[in-house]
């Protein structure tokens, strides 16, 4: 039964990296730590090395990781002043989702709650769907224990929305960086917050993926305080289906210049060396280097 | 900055060689049913022997994708809802309608091999010798149908990368095209060697496919510059980078020009000219397929 559409509000200027977010995530789902090292029989597994960039430990979203805060740095010039950018990233639930759009086996849905899941005993592993995400959000499993070649993402708590419960990474969020709620509510807090911090001077702030520009609209969208680019996100992402039609045009035109080459080659060629005598100057134009 | 950061789908060698066999069993098809369809009687054979290559290729294509998949036991998952038993059809997604094409490339390369074995009364099957000619004579429903579906099959693969959001796959809308054409000068490439080591050929239908071929590697050199000028201000990134050199040097130099000028007009290598021109067509198809395979998952971008 349709419910009313629910998503993330993710406001990155109160997030403050604590990452309780990555750790409800992880516990709920019940998801393993990504290793440098597969865990196996005779191995117990070796612990990633530190990425080294700034309070980072898991890099980026991984078919284990599907909450990633992201930490950026900024200094002027002089670096005598310093801005900490944080950011808790996630699948972004498209309204028009590349992924959902892609995948062959109809594996990728939109659910009741107008959001977008992955039919785990369905999936069988193509990955066009990894290649058709522009944020780079979804992963393929590699390990046993991870539930290994199917394409994993954030489920947005789909258990858990059918209980009636608030998604955990939401659920755990100690200063309300991450809002669950209705859709058409969240943005309504959005754009309030927004006039909030511009007329507090901070003119960079803005909402990414809360209008329809971005495809579509994204149901888990954000208050930024900087542009898309600074934090990794593109400023204008594309449905994979924009493409067909040009490379298919230009497909046809290729079909037909290869078809004329043979068309010339064997039939009209053809006619000449059966009737010599009827040969025209066309041979003299001809791309021919057995004349 | 560019502002990308996207996830690699890790598409390596099973894909690269399907793409590869799938150009050259699409090429020779195309070609071999182009020549039944506006050739002579004399070229016959040649359309005969792009059937024989044709349709083996296919069956290795099928057994590239399934392994190629995280879950191959679910590779029937593309055809069929598996929780409906509906098919499962998307005309919108190029993969989805990909696989379909696959299957019916199977069935119409699957037609016309058997019905080449029954033009030449191999394994008994000399007595449906008169369907199989009727098959290939003249302008056929089937001859028009099998060539549609052998270009198809020879672009699509390329929809497929550009339908995405990677850099370089969903910057050019070329690729499609460059395959087609890689597709024909492959295609023709297997032809002229087994050509070369099994089969007599009229050598005016030699000469007349080499022309083919030569129009064919004409236009995936005009393709292939189109292709690196259409990435714009990511082609100096794609070409410093070994998967720019490899499309450089292994497929525009030594797969496309060398060939070119040996079957122009030089000849250097006498007899075995054709057989050298040949296989470098192959090697430089087939580092076409893993330049841009590749290039479009790993080489680093601003931002990415």
């Amino acid at each position: 039964m349709a419910q009313v559409p629910v998503g993330f509000y993710t406001d990155t200027s109160v997030c403050i990296g604590c990452k309780a977010c990555q750790v409800a995530c992880h516990q709920w789902n019940d998801l393993p730590a990504d290793l440098a090292q597969q865990p196996s029989e005779n191995s117990p597994g070796r612990a990633r090395p530190l990425t080294g960039n700034s309070y980072d430990n898991t890099g980026s979203l991984s078919a284990n990781n599907w909450r990633h805060v992201k930490f950026i740095e900024q200094f002027n010039p002089e670096r005598t002043e310093t801005a900490w950018l944080m950011m808790s990233d996630v699948c972004k639930h498209c309204v028009n989702a590349p992924c959902l759009e892609v995948c062959p086996t109809g594996a990728i849905i939109r659910t009741e709650f107008d959001t977008v899941y992955i039919q785990q005993d369905v999936c069988n592993g193509c990955r066009d769907c990894v290649g058709a995400c522009p944020f780079g959000v979804i992963h393929m499993a590699g390990a046993e224990n991870a539930g290994k070649g199917t394409a994993k993402k954030c489920t947005l708590c789909y258990d858990r929305l059918q209980h009636n419960l608030t998604p955990a990474c939401a659920q755990a969020c100690p200063t309300e960086s991450i809002q669950f709620g209705p859709i058409d509510e969240l943005k309504k807090r959005a754009e309030a917050r927004l006039q909030q911090l511009q007329s507090a001077g901070y003119s960079k702030a803005r909402l990414y993926g809360a209008d329809e520009t971005i495809l579509g609209g994204l149901n888990s969208f954000y208050l930024l305080m900087d542009t898309p680019e600074t934090y990794g996100l593109p400023s204008n992402p594309k449905l994979p289906s924009r493409s067909v039609l040009p490379s298919s045009l230009f497909s046809i035109g290729s079909a037909l210049a290869v078809g004329l080459a043979a068309l010339f080659s064997f039939r009209v060629r053809r006619v000449n060396q059966l009737h010599p005598e009827g040969a025209s100057g066309q041979d003299a134009a001809d791309f021919d280097g057995d004349a | 900055m560019d502002g990308r950061i996207v996830a690699a789908p890790e598409w390596g060698v099973w894909v690269i060689l399907y793409f590869f066999f799938g150009g050259i069993a699409a090429g020779a098809y195309f070609i071999g049913t182009l020549i039944d369809l506006v050739g002579h009687e004399r070229d016959r054979p040649i359309a005969r022997l792009a059937y024989y290559i044709a349709f083996p290729l296919v069956l290795l294509c099928g057994i590239l994708l399934v392994v190629d998949l995280g879950r191959p036991e679910r590779f029937w998952h593309m055809l069929i809802q598996s929780n409906t038993g509906l098919p499962m059809f998307k005309y919108w997604s190029p993969m989805s309608v990909g696989t379909w094409a696959l299957l019916l490339f199977g069935l119409f390369t699957g037609v016309s091999f058997v019905g080449a074995l029954a033009e030449e009364g191999r394994f008994g099957l000399g007595r449906f010798n008169g369907p199989a000619r009727w098959l290939h004579r003249g302008p056929s429903l089937f001859e028009l149908a099998g060539i549609a579906v052998g270009f198809f099959i020879a672009a699509y693969t390329g929809a497929v990368l550009t339908a995405t959001n990677q850099p370089f796959w969903s910057d050019s809308p070329l690729i499609g095209a460059l395959f087609l054409a890689s597709a024909a000068s492959t295609g023709i490439a297997a032809l002229l060697l087994v050509m070369r080591f099994a089969r007599r050929t009229p050598d005016d239908s030699v000469a007349n496919l080499e022309r083919t071929d030569r129009w064919a590697m004409l236009l995936e050199l005009l393709l292939l510059i189109a292709f690196v000028v259409s990435l714009g201000s990511l082609a100096p990134a794609f070409v410093i980078s070994i998967y720019g050199l490899l499309l450089i040097v292994g497929t525009l130099a030594i797969g496309v020009i060398v060939p070119l000028v040996i079957s122009w007009r030089t000849h250097p290598f006498g007899a075995n000219s054709t057989v050298i021109a040949a296989l470098l067509a192959l090697a430089g198809g087939l580092v076409l397929r893993y330049a841009i395979v590749m290039g479009g998952q790993y080489v680093s971008v601003a931002g990415r």
